[in-house]
This record gives structure tokens, C-alpha cells and sequence, in this order.
């Protein structure tokens, strides 16, 4: 099986976030991470590669700081990796991404392209599935399993409230991937050492640009929610504010 | 509750690391957090060591990871320092363990050894299907190695070796000892030898009742007209200079373990401080007095840093002097100790339970101060190594 897994570079879960002088994104000054469901997409296409052979490719589009997630996952046992490298990129919408990866994969042939769910800090959760769109290909989306068939893949999804659905799809296809389908391998110190002598194939944005588009999607405000803490105090006996208290519950908080 | 662990970076420091080793800190950052950090606090309760982390930790490539070939990573000295240092995070004792098998077993092995020593040796310890230990230190000689009691004697094709020897870590867990004895043929030559810990004549036992690296086994070794097959001399080993080699290894390892002790002390005592609430519902970071302490501590943490870091730098571009390494030794060891001895003060009653990592570390640290060469040995290396004259 060829996999290629979409990786993202996103800030660091705890890393205290700043918003730009516009207010239309963060200042990039934080630490990165790999993207959370992007390191579980990774671990399933390794597995995948463990079971049925074949090769997994890594790719991302980022500023040359995202190489750095390239390189854990190679170190991690990827075969070679893809780096659309450009800053432009951070800003592109779900749509253009997805058009600027499927250009840097024209000329490949993939039997399974797995992302993640969604990424921690836009959180659209469409860039795979468009790129299932432009490629032609079937998707399916939030998959918590994976089993290889004589036709295809058997798929299992995970939906709302605890349920759970079965599907089957042929090949080629796109997956996104739920956090926690597996258990995250570390890096081994030896493939930290290895990863060095693994080919990376530069994507540049003049390679990719006569694809993209304007973006459709702008983000307009970025802002800190806002604290509406208020306290109100209900004084007199008891009875009375176990009224009060259930007429506001009703009617002003609506909750009951 | 413990607080999840934040790492400590105060000046940047991680600019100065390539992507590699960063990858091989986080690697061991993660691990110890996910394998280690669960388990310590019960494992230096009851003073046990967790052999249950000894496989994976080998597949993960910690032994002897800055050797090459025989299974072994090949990292930088830089990247093996920021691996020991994660691994003092988590406690000195698992620390140790590691050291032992990689500094001070498969260090020698691979520098005096022969190639059949090294080709059946190596890469069974790489993965932890065996362990060493390392018999330096006896009952009567600690600091002055060079009186050890240790003999060797040559008998026809093989070596019959008597003595004592105390404090070795990982003594009664080891399948081979690295043993250091003085050679009588030789005019009382200090070599190494191989020792298998199932020969006749051997035994081990454990020193108990420590309130130091409890999560590590410490024990006592005697040989008795133990008979060895000559073939299991480390043939490169001439002289003291040989196990001082492996020592050096060791030292800059902990040089950069101390850092992670401190980290992790450091670390627990600025959370701690910003959530315990005293006088006018204040938290105690809001006080000057607690705020000198982290001051003090995140400022030597850092020089600790930058120290540890430029002798690693020397050490890969193979221009490092012993004295360097007992430098950074030194000042980091005591470093940690005295953040310890903070940290525990800041976090008030709470800092004496094990509820906390604190006071765990400070016992680990006083071993950490008096093996691999006391606080005060070092002061004297440097000493001799500024001033020319030997003080011992
Ligand atoms: C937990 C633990 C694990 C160990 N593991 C190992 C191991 O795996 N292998 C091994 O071989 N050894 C091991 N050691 C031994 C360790 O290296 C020795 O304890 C150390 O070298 C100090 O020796 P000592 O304990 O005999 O103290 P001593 O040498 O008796 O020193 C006692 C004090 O006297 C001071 N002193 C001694 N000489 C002088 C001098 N000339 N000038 C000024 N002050 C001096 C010292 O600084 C120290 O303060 C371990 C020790 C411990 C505690």
C-alpha cells in the first residue's frame, strides 16, 4: 500500500497565544507541535505499512520551521517526506490548501491518503475532504478503524453520543483520522539518525501557485473571549429564593 | 497532586539545539513522562527498581546511545546529554541505571575491547538483554581508586581474581561486571576485566537501607579465586587512566542529568507558588522572599545549561579536557541540590511528602554528590588543573 498522510504544524497546545496588531491571527512567536489527529493519522499509516508492506510518504505545507514535523516523522519510520515550504501557506483557506497538495502530488500515485480530523488551530476539518474532492476520489471522515480488504478497506466511524458505524470503500481513498484510534510510537535515538538520510522533495510556491485561488474563507476578527462573569445574590427566606431562584433558572438563563 | 511537567527554558536556550536534538530530548521527555513518572513515586516507596522499563527503553535505543554500530544510535554527546537529563527529570536513580549500562559498561567494552568482546557484548546490551555494572569503588577505597585491594593473577590461559567491591550500581541485576584490578605479573597495572556474575567465586548482594536512589540497586560484590578465561581481559585497559575514561563519560552524563533534577524542582516549586494562596488570599509567588528563590534557581539553571552545552560542544569536536567535564560536574550537581533544598522550602509541609518529586530528587541528588567523584574531588581536579599543583 503507498500512504500519504497530510501533516500539520499547529502551536503548541499550552502555549500562551498572542494575537497580531491586525487581530486576524496569532504572532507566530510560540512553540509548534505536530497537528494531534495528523501524529494518529501518521501512527495508522505506519501500521498499515507494518501489515501490508509498501511505503509511507509525509507531507506538509509550511515555512521551513514545519520541516521540523517531516523530520519526526520520518524519524518515526516514514519513508520520505514532501515539504510545500512557503509562509504564504499558513494563510491559505482549507479549499487553496487543498489545491496547492493535490499539485504537489501530481505525479504520484497514492492507494490511501490519511489526514487528520481537523487541525487544533483552524479546526475546519476540510482540507482532506476537499482534497478527496479534487482528486476523485471516496473519503470518509472521523474513522477510529481500519482493516484492509481483498476489495477494499472496512471502515469504522465514530459518530455522535457513543455510536459507531460501519462502511466499506473501495480503493483508492481518503481517510480523516480520530485521535486515539492507536497508541503513538515514540521516535526511536536510531531513527532520529536515520531520518537525516531520507529524501525530502521541496515544494516551492511558484510550483503550486497557477492552482491556487483566492482564498474563499478570510478570517475577519480573532479575539480573546470575552469575561461576562456576573453575580446576582438572592436574599430573604429560604421558600422565597428557591422561587426566585427556579423562576430564573426559566426565564432569564433558560435552562430548566 | 504533582504538576505536569512544563520544561524550562528561560533565555531561548533551545535555539542553540539543532532539530535532532530536540527530537531525541522530546523523545525521552515523553517517554519518562508517559513510563516513568507514573511508577516513581511507589518505586522509590518501596526501593524498587523498575525493570519493567529495561526492554523498552532499549528499543527506544537509550543504551549506549552515543556509540556507533552494534545497534547503537550514534548520537551526538550533545544529544546523549539532553537524553540523560530528561531521564534525571524523572529520577536519578533510573538515571544511573542507564549511565552505568552505557557509560561505565558499554563505553569500556567498546573502547578497550577486543572485537569478540565487542561483537558478543554490545549488542545485546544495547537492547537490554543483558546488563553490566561497573566495579571500581571497594569497601576501603572510594575517592583514591588507585590503593584499590582488587588483584588479578595470571594462571596458565586464564585470570584468578579476588577482592571486594562496594557501592556498585546494578551489582546484583548485572550479567556482567566490568571489574578493575590490579595485575600482580603487570608491577600492579590497573586493568579491566569481563566478568560473567555466574562464575564460581562471585556474588552480590544489596545495600539496604538507603534513603538515596532508591529506585536503583546498589550492592556489594565479592570475588573469590573467581576464574576467568584470560580471553576475557579488556586488552586496550592500562592504568587508572582507563576506568577514569569511563568515568569521564559518566560525569558528563550527570552533568547534564543534574540540570534535569533541578528542572523538575524548579519546575514544581513555580507551580506550586502560584497556586498556594497565604496572607490576604496572595498567592506566595506575589512575595519577594519566594521570588528571590525562583530567581535563583531559574538563573542557575540556565548558566547550567549553558555550561553543560559548550563542554558537550567540546566533547563532539573531540576537544574536551577531563576538567571541563568536573567542572560542569560540579557546579551542576550542587546547583540541583541547592534548587532542591529551595524548591522544598517554597512548596512549605506539602514539600516533604511524595506527593511531590522534590524531596525524592534532593536524597537522589546527595548520592549524586558524592559518586563519579565527590563535590570536593572536583574541586581539587579543577584546583590542580588552574594552579598546576595537586592538592589531593
Ligand atoms: C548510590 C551510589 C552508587 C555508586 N555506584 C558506583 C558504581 O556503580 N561503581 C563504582 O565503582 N562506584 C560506585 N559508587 C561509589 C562512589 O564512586 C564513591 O562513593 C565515591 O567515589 C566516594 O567514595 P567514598 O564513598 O569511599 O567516600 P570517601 O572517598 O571516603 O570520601 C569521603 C569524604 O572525604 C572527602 N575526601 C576524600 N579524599 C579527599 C581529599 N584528598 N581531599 C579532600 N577531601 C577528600 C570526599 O570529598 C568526601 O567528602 C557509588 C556510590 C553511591 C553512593
Amino acid at each position: 500500500m503507498k500512504i500519504l498522510v497530510c501533516i500539520k504544524q499547529v502551536p503548541q497546545k499550552d502555549a500562551p497565544l498572542k494575537l497580531n496588531a491586525a487581530g486576524t491571527w496569532i504572532h507566530e512567536d510560540v512553540s509548534y507541535e505536530v497537528n494531534e489527529p495528523d501524529a494518529y493519522a501518521l501512527e495508522e499509516a505506519l501500521r498499515q505499512k507494518e501489515k501490508h508492506g509498501g511505503e509511507v510518504v509525509v507531507l506538509t505545507a509550511g515555512p521551513a520551521r514545519a520541516q521540523q514535523v517531516l523530520r519526526e516523522a520520518l524519524a518515526k519510520g516514514a519513508d520520505r517526506a514532501i515539504h510545500l515550504e512557503d509562509e504564504k501557506f499558513v494563510q491559505l483557506d482549507s479549499a487553496n490548501t487543498a489545491r496547492a497538495i493535490h499539485a504537489a502530488i501530481a505525479q504520484e500515485s497514492f492507494d490511501l491518503i490519511v489526514t487528520g480530523l481537523q487541525s487544533d488551530d483552524f479546526g475546519a476539518a476540510q482540507t482532506g475532504v476537499l482534497l478527496a474532492e479534487i482528486l476523485g476520489i471516496p473519503h470518509a471522515t472521523i474513522i477510529i478503524g481500519i482493516e484492509k480488504t481483498d476489495t477494499g478497506l472496512r471502515l469504522k466511524r465514530e459518530l455522535e453520543a457513543g455510536h459507531y458505524q460501519h462502511i466499506e470503500t473501495t480503493m483508492p481513498a481518503l481517510l480523516t483520522i480520530q485521535s486515539g484510534i492507536n497508541k503513538l510510537r515514540y521516535a526511536t535515538l536510531i531513527g532520529i539518525k536515520q531520518a537525516k538520510m531520507k529524501p525530502v522533495r521541496k515544494v516551492t510556491w511558484a510550483d503550486v501557485e497557477s492552482k491556487i485561488s483566492p482564498n474563499l474563507q478570510q478570517i475577519v476578527r480573532l479575539y480573546v473571549p470575552e469575561k461576562q462573569k456576573r453575580t446576582e445574590m438572592m436574599e430573604g427566606p429560604a421558600p422565597e429564593v428557591a422561587r426566585k431562584v427556579v423562576d430564573y433558572l426559566r426565564t432569564a438563563a433558560r435552562v430548566i | 497532586m504533582a504538576f505536569k511537567f512544563k520544561g524550562v527554558d528561560f533565555i531561548g536556550f533551545d535555539a542553540l539545539l539543532s532539530s535532532d536534538e530536540l527530537m531525541a530530548r522530546d523523545t525521552a521527555r515523553q517517554f519518562i513522562e508517559d513510563n516513568l513518572i507514573p511508577i516513581i513515586e511507589e518505586c522509590n516507596r518501596e526501593g524498587r527498581f523498575p525493570r519493567e522499563l529495561i526492554k523498552p527503553m532499549g528499543a527506544l535505543g537509550f543504551f549506549g546511545a552515543n556509540l556507533e554500530g552494534y545497534g547503537c544510535a550514534g548520537m551526538s554527546n550533545v544529544e546523549y546529554g539532553l537524553v540523560t537529563q530528561e531521564f534525571e527529570r524523572g529520577d536519578s536513580g533510573l538515571r544511573s541505571f542507564v549511565s552505568v549500562q552505557s557509560a561505565l559498561v558499554m563505553y569500556p567494552i567498546y573502547t578497550f575491547g577486543s572485537d569478540e568482546q565487542k561483537d558478543y557484548w554490545l549488542p545485546q546490551l544495547a537492547t537490554g538483554e543483558k546488563l553490566g555494572c561497573f566495579g571500581l569503588t571497594e569497601p576501603d577505597f572510594g575517592s583514591n581508586p588507585g590503593g584499590m585491594r582488587t588483584r588479578a593473577v595470571k594462571s596458565g590461559d586464564e585470570y584468578i581474581l579476588n577482592g571486594e567491591k562496594m557501592w556498585i550500581t546494578s551489582g546484583t541485576l548485572a550479567d556482567v561486571a566490568v571489574i578493575w584490578a590490579k595485575v600482580e605479573d603487570e608491577d600492579g597495572l590497573v586493568r579491566g576485566f569481563l566478568v560473567e556474575t555466574d562464575r564460581p567465586g562471585f556474588t552480590a548482594y544489596d545495600v539496604h537501607g538507603k534513603w538515596s536512589l532508591r529506585a536503583s540497586v546498589t550492592s556489594g560484590l565479592s570475588l573469590q579465586d573467581v576464574r576467568i578465561p584470560a580471553k576475557n581481559l579488556l586488552p586496550l585497559t592500562g592504568g587508572l587512566k582507563s576506568p577514569l575514561m569511563c568515568l569521564n563519560q559518566a560525569r558528563y552524563g550527570i552533568s547534564w542529568g543534574a540540570i534535569g533534577a533541578a528542572m523538575s524542582c524548579y519546575d514544581t516549586a513555580l507551580q506550586y507558588s502560584l497556586l498556594r494562596k497565604q496572607f490576604r488570599e496572595q498567592p506566595i509567588a506575589s512575595h519577594q522572599l519566594v521570588q528571590e528563590k525562583l530567581t535563583w534557581m531559574i538563573s542557575e539553571i540556565t548558566k547550567a545549561q549553558l555550561l553543560a552545552l559548550q563542554v558537550g560542544r567540546l566533547k563532539d569536536s573531540g576537544k574536551v579536557g577531563h576538567e571541563h567535564i568536573s567542572m560542569a560536574k560540579r557546579n551542576n550537581v550542587w546547583m540541583a541540590l541547592e534548587c532542591a533544598r529551595m524548591a522544598r522550602d517554597i512548596l512549605g509541609g506539602n514539600g516533604i511528602t511524595d506527593d511531590y518529586p522534590i524531596m525524592r530528587h534532593m536524597m537522589n541528588l546527595e548520592s549524586v554528590k558524592t559518586y563519579e567523584g565527590t563535590h570536593d574531588i572536583h574541586t581539587l581536579i579543577i584546583g590542580q588543573s588552574v594552579t598546576g599543583v595537586p592538592a589531593y
